[in-house]
């Protein structure tokens, strides 16, 4: 089975895209009301924690990051398979990407803004968030520049404003194709400003090749670098649990994970929000499914290894919070996180599930609570049973205002990317145009060789 | 001589190719074909470059020029600030350590190089731009358009050889 019919007529491409942007279904609609409502709960609590003070929030000494730091990884870890896949797809000119990057690349945008608000929602004073940025106070002294803290702040800045950029200049195309088929008012005005004047000369798509591929290999090593760096955040503290040396590519490996059980989870939404299942097709779904699968092994293994390198370390006190984690009070959320991680995965092995989208919505749904459970059970876990004694009797139970920013986190992040699908193209009309030429062309070619008839099966 | 825009829309890549063979191979007064042409597609298509001719690209340099001087600027500004601290007890820790400083110039390394290029881009493609004289939306959807300049005398036999290849559409305007 094609991934794309390839005699889908370029104007039909412009067409069903450009519908896309004025009638979704009625599902659109609903999906936007309650994200809505649920960003309405995220914001009550937070002006119940910012007007009663951090206490509400059931943090205290030595449990400073709660849900909060976990729901800031688990974002940051969902914004990498957007950005940094469409990357290395690109590179690896896999063609099957193009009708699905785009919303991937949102993907990671909107989760980046999303995990920037818990690191100032954390701090209870959200405006001493200036602390983490590169100027001095009053005194005259600069932020500590070796901490890894910092190095949060500026690698996040550089994913975020380079993710924008990538999907913008990815985007350019299809902002003019918007530009010229839309009638009067204010889409037309914002595509005519946004696609700065693009009208598909040799000299332009020449320039265009270049940066674009210049900017996806900058991407690779900058979305792998500030995952790591959030792993510095737990790794180089001398914390135990935390002070892991594989703690870098398994964060990666975690991020790559959660990002990927986000984009099957959102691919199916949009095929059906946006009438999109001529572009999201099933054997491009099973790609990805596969790719996940073999992802989740690769985090199943990397979690092997910090269970054995921690139990072989004959470090006591890391060894003790990882009997802690496997049979104290958090241990019904660890072995969740452990079945959902990679017990649940197992189901994308079978071929009859691989297309099968109620049991892949709701597989790639348990695969992101686990990612967001293995977050929680990094962070919680070493405060509760820390080197020291007096740690060991704060087992932390996060208040319902700290559930209900994270609650509030997924309709905040529904909500800009409900809104973005809705404005702009949430698929790219031009790649999929080259993909269903460049396919044809291959097909024709098969055909006039007779090798097409030898080979049985498509081009690709 | 006053000028004139001929735009000729094509439904596929063969028939421009052949239209712009035929532009290189025929002499016409007033009319450069390395100067004065311009093919506008819907798609990127790499035949189109090999069929216009090896044309240079500057982002690359945009791009080393900018990473370099964004990884330099990120090392020094960090240092510079850390100098600050020259005058308070280090413990016998440099003042400058490199190790922990290479992180935070990796980073601006790379925001420089990806901010440039994209400066470069918008530099090299012409970008922001006004519409050319002649510019159909059919070149955005389907079609592939070959938009020439050339002085009034050559006009008449540019539109020959654009019809000549089947053109969908001939359009025509006084330029300056």
């Amino acid at each position: 089975m094609k991934d794309i019919r390839e005699d889908i007529a370029w104007a039909k491409i412009n067409q069903d895209v450009l519908n896309s942007l004025e009638n979704p279904r009625k599902l659109y609609w609903v999906i936007l009301f309650v994200a809505i409502a649920m960003l309405g709960v995220a914001l009550g609590c937070e002006v119940y924690q910012y007007n009663v003070g951090m206490g509400v929030s059931n943090m205290d000494n030595p449990h400073m990051w709660g849900l909060y730091i976990a729901s800031f990884i688990f974002w940051i870890g969902m914004s990498h398979s957007g950005t940094l896949l469409s990357a290395i797809l690109h590179l690896m000119h896999a063609d099957w990407r193009k009708p699905i990057y785009r919303f991937a690349e949102a993907m990671t945008t909107f989760s980046l803004m999303t995990a920037g608000l818990f690191v100032a929602v954390h701090l209870g004073r959200v405006w001493q968030i200036y602390y983490a940025l590169p100027y001095p106070n009053e005194r005259g002294a600069w932020p500590n520049f070796q901490s890894p803290l910092l190095w949060d702040a500026m690698a996040i800045f550089t994913y975020l404003s380079s993710s924008i950029i990538f999907l913008y200049v990815g985007m350019i195309p299809d902002l003019a194709i918007c530009r010229d088929r839309m009638h009067e008012g204010w889409r037309k005005k914002l595509y005519t400003l946004l696609s700065l004047g693009w009208e598909g000369t040799d000299r332009q798509w020449r320039n265009f090749r270049v940066t674009y591929l210049t900017v996806a290999c900058f991407l690779i090593p900058l979305a792998v670098s500030v995952h790591s760096i959030v792993a510095s955040d737990f790794g180089m503290s001398q914390q135990p649990g935390w002070h892991i040396t594989s703690f870098p590519p398994y964060f990666v490996a975690g991020a790559l994970y959660s990002g990927c059980a986000a984009i099957i989870t959102l691919f199916i939404i949009l095929r059906y929000v946006f009438r999109f299942e001529e572009y999201m097709t099933l054997p491009i779904l099973k790609k990805i499914v596969r790719l996940t699968f073999a992802i989740a092994m690769v985090w199943t293994y990397l979690n092997a290894v910090e269970f054995a390198s921690v139990w072989y370390s004959h470090d006591q006190a890391s060894k003790d919070v990882l009997i802690q984690k496997a049979s104290g009070t958090y241990a019904p959320f660890w072995w969740a996180m452990i079945f959902c991680g990679s017990i649940v995965p197992l189901t994308l092995a079978f071929k009859r599930f691989q297309t099968n989208i109620p049991v892949l919505f709701a597989v790639s749904l348990l695969l992101n609570l686990g990612m967001w459970l293995e977050r929680w059970m990094i962070v919680a876990p070493t405060f509760s049973h820390g080197i020291y004694p007096w740690t060991w009797d704060h087992d932390q139970w996060p208040s319902f205002v700290q559930w209900g920013m994270v609650f509030g986190s997924f309709g905040w992040f529904t909500l800009l990317f409900m809104v973005f699908c809705k404005v702009f193209p949430s698929v790219s009309m031009y790649e999929v145009k080259e993909m269903v030429y460049h396919r044809s062309q291959a097909t024709k070619k098969l055909e006039a060789t007779g090798e097409f008839a030898a080979a049985g099966k498509g081009a690709h | 001589m006053s000028q004139r825009h001929i735009l000729a829309l094509y439904s596929n890549f063969n028939e421009a190719e052949a239209v712009v063979k035929e532009l290189r191979a025929t002499p016409i007064k007033g009319f450069d074909v390395n100067k004065d042409l311009t093919v506008k597609s819907p798609i990127e298509h790499p035949e189109v470059e090999e069929f216009l001719g090896n044309k240079p690209v500057y982002v690359q340099w945009f791009t080393l020029g900018g990473a370099l001087m964004g990884g330099l600027l990120g090392f020094f500004l960090i240092s510079a600030a850390q100098g600050n601290f020259y005058a308070q007890f280090k413990g016998g820790k440099p003042i400058v350590p490199f190790p922990p400083n290479f992180v935070l110039t990796y980073e601006m390394f790379i925001l420089g190089g990806v901010f440039i290029s994209v400066l470069g881009f918008l530099i090299c493609a012409g970008l922001p731009a006004r519409r050319s004289p002649l510019y159909s939306a059919k070149v955005s959807e389907d079609q592939i358009g070959i938009l020439v300049k050339s002085d009034e005398g050559a006009a008449n036999t540019l539109k020959a050889i654009f019809a000549k290849h089947q053109a969908l559409e001939i359009q025509e305007e006084a330029g300056k």
